[in-house]
């Protein structure tokens, strides 16, 4: 953990007028998030997690409140500036991957690069194999997306939103729709990735997930119920490697 | 974003959907296809008629004696004897825009040789009368400017004469046939020429001097018409202007007086028969632009699914950083793709269908560049007109709602 502010968010509020009823999603959350965290943000349905993500994500502006990712104010932006920002500083992992159907692994994981003209054909591809090898699928980078398990397709994804180099990684459920033991081999590569010093965002409704992140926060109601510090993480691959494995 | 990266990003979503993209691309074949063929089999038939019109010498002018009032009473032309043997002189000594000239009486009757006989026409014309209808000699020789003013008993007979006179394939040149009752000595037989467009056995003819027929034959002292070929297609109109002004004079007309002749160039033939063809390749065309328009909206149709069923993947394409702009070119890029490989499907497939047109059928066909061209602009701008409306629908998505669409 450095103290390089990655997000920092004053008073964020954000309200969806449903026909004539105003609903408060958000009202006045605050706190910054520094590089080289792991945090976790929990809530049951309705608490205004999902809205908090999109609103991290660049994909949704907050109704007021101040939203500052990487030193930089997004809520004045654009659609398209927004775009771009979330090209150049986010990486998104989802509970259902969201590859593309009959494309193989480095084509999935070069698409954020594609929409950067920065990259050239080749630079696409050398940095696409090495966010796989990043998340071990070195020996998988031709299979196609309906060739492999769930567990490898979430590896996949988190390789796309390795690829860029982002600030953070922001992950929605990303474990939601594993088994027991593949969400463990997830969460342990998201610790491996939060060891090397990726700052990560995993946003849950299961609270046993807080034991392997560093930092814990809470919501209900749109507000923050607690916000604590994890000084001394849960290890993943300890867990990971006492399940046993599945006989078929 | 790069360009080039849009088209790969296209050609990949392409590739994952082949055989919808094929059947996509079927509307298109078809209506360019048909497009290329139908122009072709229009175009062709055009073509032949021309080529037809032209063989009967497409600068050919011809005067024939106008309907007039004589007392009061209308007469049929045929009765006029307004055309005389000096109109043909002063026309051939003084017309710039005239290459040739010879005048026309014809007399029907029976020809006889041994023991066949055969009724056809006999055409006393002078010796331009070969330019003029660009017959050519197969035998012997045509008959001489000497001829004609001796008024000759010679003549030139056409091949369908000669197999009815001479079935036996005997040499008729130097033969003496008779016509009625006038022997006349065969000095050229005429080159075939086959029927015309109209249907007519061109070779059903006799030539001889045109003084031979008006004093040996037909004891007339006018002539029934005149042919005369302009110095090319484009100048028939200065020719028939100009042959006007020197049969006016010849027959001292008052000016605001009526002309007491026709003339008729193969011009304005040519013309009426092809607006009849052009007529054709308009409907034919008109038939096959209608199976492009549905080809378009089966483009339209299928985007628009395509827009719906990966409403997931232009979710995640906008997270992961693509602008509206971005998706709305995708879409664009992906139903132009489809629309000019179905284009240029369809154009080769067209040329395949216009010769096997030709090979099995016989029709003339002439594929012609303009329809490809034109073909291939419809089918570009099919794609871009009919992709616009799906893929503005892909831009403007949210990306939150399209990445939580199911």
């Amino acid at each position: 953990m450095t103290d390089r502010e990655i997000i920092k968010i004053t008073d964020l509020r954000r309200n969806f007028r449903v026909g004539d009823e105003t609903v408060h999603a958000l009202r006045g959350l605050s706190f910054t998030i520094h590089e080289g965290e792991f945090v976790t943000i929990m809530g049951t349905s309705g608490s205004g997690k999902s809205t908090l993500l999109n609103i991290l994500g660049c994909l949704d502006i907050p109704t007021s409140g101040d939203y500052l990712l990487d030193g930089i104010s997004v809520q004045k932006m654009s659609k398209p500036q927004r775009a771009t920002i979330r090209n150049r500083k986010i990486g998104f992992v989802f509970q259902n991957y969201n590859l593309l159907p009959k494309t193989t692994s480095i084509e999935n994981v070069e698409l954020p690069l594609l929409y950067n003209a920065t990259y050239n054909a080749r630079q696409r591809k050398e940095r696409a194999i090495r966010a796989l090898e990043a998340v071990g699928l070195h020996d998988r980078l031709y299979h196609r997306s309906n060739q492999m398990s769930g567990g490898q397709q979430q590896r996949v994804a988190i390789a796309r939103a390795l690829v860029n180099d982002p600030v953070i990684i922001l992950a929605d459920e990303a474990t939601g729709n594993l088994d027991t033991r593949t969400s463990f081999s997830i969460l342990t590569l998201f610790q491996e990735l939060h060891a090397r010093g990726r700052t990560i965002i995993f946003v849950t409704h299961n609270p046993e997930l807080a034991d392997y992140s560093s930092r814990n926060i809470v919501l209900r109601d749109g507000k923050i119920i607690s916000d604590t510090i994890n000084e001394s993480p849960a290890s993943a691959r300890e867990v990971y490697e006492s399940l046993p494995k599945e006989e078929d | 974003m790069r360009f080039s990266n849009l088209i790969k990003i296209a050609l990949r979503a392409l590739n994952n959907n082949k055989l919808r993209c094929f059947l996509t691309m079927l509307g298109i074949i078809i209506g360019v296809g048909s497009v290329i063929t139908m122009l072709a089999i229009g175009q062709g038939s055009k073509n032949s008629i021309k080529a037809q019109i032209s063989e009967m010498g497409s600068n050919m002018i011809m005067i024939h004696p106008g309907t007039g009032q004589r007392g009061g009473v209308r007469q049929s032309s045929d009765d006029m004897q307004t055309l005389k043997e000096e109109d043909y002189t002063t026309i051939h000594d003084n017309a710039k825009y005239v290459t040739a000239i010879s005048p026309q009486v014809s007399s029907s009757g029976q020809f006889i040789y041994g023991n066949n006989n055969y009724p056809s026409q006999l055409q006393g014309v002078s010796p331009d009368y070969l330019e003029i209808r660009q017959l050519k000699i197969a035998e012997g020789s045509m008959f001489t400017d000497h001829d004609v003013t001796t008024a000759a008993k010679v003549c030139v007979l056409g091949q369908t004469v000669v197999d009815n006179l001479f079935p036996n394939g005997e040499d008729p040149v130097g033969k003496v046939v008779r016509f009625n009752k006038i022997p006349l000595t065969v000095i050229g037989v005429l080159q075939e020429k086959g029927t015309n467009s109209m249907g007519q056995d061109q070779d059903d003819v006799a030539l001889a001097p045109y003084t031979t027929v008006m004093k040996r034959v037909l004891a007339i002292d006018y002539i029934q018409g005149l042919f005369a070929s302009a110095i090319d297609e484009n100048l028939s109109e200065e020719a028939s202007a100009e042959i006007t002004a020197l049969l006016r004079t010849n027959h001292k007309l008052k000016d605001g007086a009526d002309d007491d002749f026709n003339i008729r160039t193969q011009q304005e033939l040519s013309e009426m028969m092809s607006s009849t063809s052009e007529m054709m390749t308009v409907l034919l065309g008109c038939v096959a632009g209608i199976s492009l328009l549905v080809g378009g909206i089966g483009i339209m149709n299928i985007m628009y699914v395509s827009v719906t069923e990966r409403t997931r993947e232009i979710g995640l394409r906008m997270a992961i950083g693509a602008k509206g702009r971005d998706i709305l070119a995708q879409f664009l890029i992906e139903s132009v793709i489809i629309s000019i490989t179905g284009g240029v499907i369809g154009v080769l497939l067209g040329c395949l269908a216009a010769w096997m047109v030709n090979l099995f059928a016989h029709w003339p066909v002439q594929v012609q560049l303009s329809a490809i061209l034109l073909s291939f602009t419809v089918c570009t701008v099919t794609g871009v007109f009919f992709g616009w409306y799906p893929a503005q629908k892909a831009a403007n998505l949210n990306p939150i709602d399209a990445l939580r669409y199911e």
